[in-house]
């Protein structure tokens, strides 16, 4: 019967004896940025919705958005935005069946990481 | 105990038969989001931080206010679809069902009130 050991069998990844590795925290940071956006494209459609209403309005959320604890919201978010851009693009590569070995998954990991931090930088730099 | 077998327990539990349709969806949206959001980042970066009259007359013109809509409702419809798998990962049964309407209704709203915000600053 396939009824036996319902319930109990051991599921997969073993995550309390997982070896962290390049490749799935990279994966895990792509869901974590691409998710934890939200909260920075909300503020943004809040400081449009201000700007459409009143220049009071406007003036307080522009405040909030550009206080310190609003500069470090959107100081993550920008990197969150390049990190998970470029993770992006390693998966739009990954779907055309190559780079798919160990080596050059974790040369586009390093890619990302490192990447994101650059263009974090120079976003900062310009804007 | 059901009286169903095994094979019929299991039928229906796994694709929900949009497994494709949803992965070139997301294909196609982060296609588009590659070149709008260093364009959005470039444009609405600059405005945070400026005088209310500066940002109003900056989002009049075509290009920032068009840019802005098109990262909105492409960026919003990318997270409805990229959190549902989010959800369907680490929950079932109603809470599954529960938070997907939710994340759906949040997202369309948000990309409507940023149009809405959008046209209004733009006409």
């Amino acid at each position: 019967m396939a009824d036996v050991n319902r319930g109990n069998r051991p599921l997969s990844p073993h995550l309390s004896i997982y070896r962290p590795q390049l490749t799935s925290i990279t994966s895990i940071l792509t869901r974590i940025t691409g998710n934890a956006l939200l909260v920075g494209a909300l503020l943004a459609v809040w400081w449009f919705l201000a700007a459409a209403t009143s220049p009071d309005y406007f003036a307080f959320v522009d405040g909030v958005l550009t206080s310190w604890f609003g500069d470090l919201v959107m100081l993550l978010s920008v990197w969150a935005l390049w990190y998970h851009s470029l993770a992006g693009l390693r998966h739009l590569y990954w779907d055309t069946g190559r780079g798919m070995d160990i080596e050059t998954a974790e040369k586009l990991g390093w890619g990302c990481i490192g990447g994101s931090v650059v263009l974090t930088i120079l976003t900062v730099l310009v804007v | 105990m059901s009286y169903l077998t095994d094979r019929k327990l299991a039928v229906g539990l796994g694709s929900a038969k949009q497994g494709t349709q949803h992965h070139w969806g997301m294909t196609v949206s982060s296609v588009g989001l590659l070149v709008l959001v260093p364009l959005f980042v470039f444009t609405f970066g600059p405005m945070l931080g400026q005088p209310h009259a500066d940002v109003v007359a900056y989002f009049g013109r075509p290009f920032p206010a068009i840019v802005a809509a098109l990262t909105f409702v492409v960026g919003f419809l990318h997270f409805k679809n990229g959190a549902q798998v989010l959800i369907e990962d680490y929950s079932d049964g109603f809470t599954r069902k529960a938070l997907i309407v939710g994340v759906t209704c949040l997202s369309y709203a948000a990309a409507a009130t940023g149009l809405y915000a959008i046209v209004r600053l733009a006409l």
